[in-house]
């Protein structure tokens, strides 16, 4: 590992990714840190990673399907199509908020010891990865068990999907952590941002609904609609709407934000120390 | 073989003076930008607010393997500065340093501990922000709750240990890095006094086995015992470099001259009353070992002239001498004498190898009649006693406010019967 460093203002790219790289260890370590902080002092321990969607499901069910009475697709239960919704709009903001605040909380690192800081949004991902996982083994079994629905076969883009709602978590998360340091009103900011995305997302009613509407064209501009959609459609199959135009605007803002994100992030990081 | 090579390093902070809170908002962020705009685009305005402020300036070194650089200077005068650059925590402004081999750095003990965790869990977390891999980490696991004497907890979190504890599990860890290159900044003044000693025996365990070690404290005894050469910091600057004996003794004497020596030339603007007036007060050290520097063996004079403008007046000259933290060490007296008018010259002498480390101040009183207070003068002369010792490997703070070298004898008297 012994090998020469030049230390001058703007270091090179190269330098910084083979550090990223040697420094993966130290990746591991910090999200296996975080996972188990966040379980150690609850009582319930994992059991809020299923009782969180799930008391969101009956509430959003209540709410949407018996008092304001929003259809389903044909074919699928209501019920259902919240719980899938909520399962991929938690992991997205689960990502998004934990990355954008990683720096700030990690202050004290970023004060005393030296690693790239790209480190620590990409550890902040696993806590949201791991309740995701749970919340997600929730979902296929109340929709085997309860509605003796099987995933359909569509199951195989799943993966694609996933990345893709990671991608986009990232990308923004990433820019947010970066203007979080010298900003410290985004942190104010963000949970605003994941109230307005609950509603603005079709996660409590479904993307058909507002097919005929004015707004449409909008609202498949919108780079989560498609991650929400394309993720029911996967698990529920063709009864789902899903429409593929949505995923255009996905891919391209996510792919958009990710590079602008990583360089903004990585012109900014050296200045992380003199702000916080 | 020089291991790190700085060139012409500087690095600027710009202090904002109107905008002193933590963080800066959006707010402000914004105000600035919308001033910026409709001054038509002349930032003066704004940088009336800013001030440049150079934390280090045009710095110059090569360290060679196996050095053991100890850094020296006031608090701000750039050291912290210097080891966060050196460490890649903040990035010079301008110029480059090279660095060969692996560097490990302490700035502060027990980096990223996390209080949820245990002391095991934290040992492998620190370890790894510290730059080890877990396979070291694995290999130095026993040695490093030995060293620290946590083994009973360590599946407490480490929020229950004690503020000691805590140390010493940090400082453990760090002491079982294994880089070429060890950058220390000031973490050995934390822990008890047995801790400290530890931990200095550990630091020079280290560089006895040929790294390249820079370390910056205020423990002056510390660094004048672990390093071989020194660089004394003052604003910012690389002022001098060498040997640390020479180095410690310049930083010293820089800090403590100035204030030695107090002579009035005006005599309206001398302390005094219409009866007397100092003319002058010295603190005369005879410095030894060529050092330019008080130490605990320095015998020193305390001369002080002042003016009597009456007849026939009986006067003598009270001295106390205070611990900077306020208790009087002692109180001593000249005897009374009658003068006529004119100079009247004192001189108290403190010898060598009486006085503890620390700092002291002396007050004078002029007294007539052995009861009548003229005039006195509190915390006329202000002075630093440094550290020395000999043939100790001790470097804890040596406690007591004197230090007498006392008749104290030690000898065997007779041997253990039927041995």
């Amino acid at each position: 590992m012994a090998r020469n460093i030049t230390i001058k203002a703007g270091g090179s790219a190269k330098e910084y990714w083979l550090d990223l790289w040697e420094h993966r260890q130290l990746l591991w370590i910090l999200s296996k840190r975080d996972i188990s902080v966040r379980y150690k002092q609850t009582l319930l321990g994992v059991a809020w990673s299923v009782i969180r969607p799930l008391a969101t499901m009956i509430v959003m069910t209540i709410a949407f399907s018996v008092v304001a009475r929003l259809r389903p697709d044909t074919g699928v239960p209501y019920p259902l199509m919240v719980l899938g919704g909520i399962t991929i709009w938690t992991f997205f903001s689960n990502t998004f908020v934990q990355i954008s605040n990683s720096i700030t909380l990690n202050s004290n690192l970023v004060a005393k010891v030296y690693f790239p800081r790209l480190i620590m949004p990409l550890s902040a991902v696993s806590v949201g990865l791991v309740d995701f996982l749970i919340a997600f083994v929730l979902y296929l079994l109340i929709s085997v068990i309860g509605y003796g629905y099987l995933p359909s076969s569509n199951i195989v883009f799943l993966p694609f999907f996933l990345i893709l709602t990671f991608i986009t978590a990232f990308g923004f998360g990433l820019f947010f952590a970066a203007v979080n340091v010298r900003f410290r009103d985004i942190g104010q900011l963000i949970p605003f941002l994941m109230q307005v995305g609950i509603y603005a997302c079709p996660i409590a009613y479904s993307s058909q609904m507002v097919a005929d509407t004015w707004f449409y064209k909008y609202h498949l501009l919108n780079p989560v609609v498609s991650l929400v959609d394309g993720f029911r459609w996967c698990l529920l199959g063709n009864n789902a709407y899903f429409d593929h135009r949505s995923l255009y605007s996905t891919i391209i803002v996510s792919a958009v934000a990710m590079i602008f994100s990583i360089s903004y992030f990585r012109k900014k990081e050296s200045s992380f120390v003199d702000h916080l | 073989m020089s291991v790190i090579v700085a060139e012409n390093i500087s690095k600027r902070y710009i202090i904002d003076h109107k905008n002193q809170r933590s963080g800066g908002t959006i707010r402000d962020w914004f105000s600035d930008t919308s001033k910026r705009l409709f001054s038509g685009g002349k930032k003066d305005r704004l940088l009336e607010s800013k001030e440049e402020f150079w934390a280090l300036k045009d710095v110059n070194f090569e360290i060679e393997q196996g050095d053991r650089v100890g850094i020296v200077g006031h608090n701000g005068a750039g050291k912290s500065t210097l080891l966060k650059v050196l460490s890649r925590i903040t990035e010079p402004t301008t110029g480059r340093v090279n660095i060969s081999g692996r560097v490990a750095s302490l700035l502060e003990v027990g980096t990223g501990f996390h209080p949820e965790l245990t002391g095991r869990e934290n040992i492998y977390l620190n370890g790894a922000v510290l730059g080890m891999t877990q396979h070291e980490i694995k290999k130095s696991f026993d040695a490093i709750v030995d060293f620290a004497g946590v083994e009973r907890f360590l599946d407490t979190p480490v929020k229950r240990y004690s503020s000691g504890m805590y140390v010493r599990l940090g400082f453990a860890i760090a002491a079982h890095l294994e880089p070429e290159i060890l950058i220390v900044d000031e973490v050995l003044a934390v822990g008890d006094a047995e801790f400290q000693k530890k931990s200095l025996g550990k630091m020079r365990d280290v560089s006895e086995s040929g790294r390249t070690i820079l370390f910056v404290s205020h423990n002056l005894t510390a660094v004048q015992s672990l390093c071989n050469k020194a660089f004394y910091f003052e604003k910012g600057q690389l002022l001098e470099q060498g040997d640390t004996t020479h180095i410690v003794s310049t930083y010293l004497s820089r800090v403590s001259r100035k204030s030695l020596e107090h002579v009035w030339d005006d005599l309206s603007r001398a302390p005094g009353t219409n009866e007397v007036r100092l003319k002058s007060l010295r603190l005369l050290p005879d410095y030894q070992d060529n050092l330019s520097h008080i130490d605990v063996r320095t015998p020193m004079r305390l001369a002080c002239e002042f003016w009597n403008y009456e007849d026939n007046t009986t006067l003598n000259l009270s001295m106390h001498l205070y611990a900077y933290t306020g208790e009087c060490i002692f109180n001593v007296g000249t005897k009374a004498k009658s003068f006529s008018k004119g100079l009247v010259e004192a001189v108290c002498e403190i010898p060598g190898n009486f006085l503890n480390d620390g700092s002291y101040v002396i007050s004078l009183m002029v007294v007539k009649n052995t009861s009548e207070v003229l005039f006195s003068l509190e915390e006329a002369i202000t002075f630093d006693i440094q550290d020395y010792r000999e043939g100790v490997s001790w470097y804890g703070k040596w406690p007591g406010y004197i230090r007498p070298q006392l008749n104290f004898s030690i000898s065997q008297t007779e041997p253990v019967p039927n041995d």
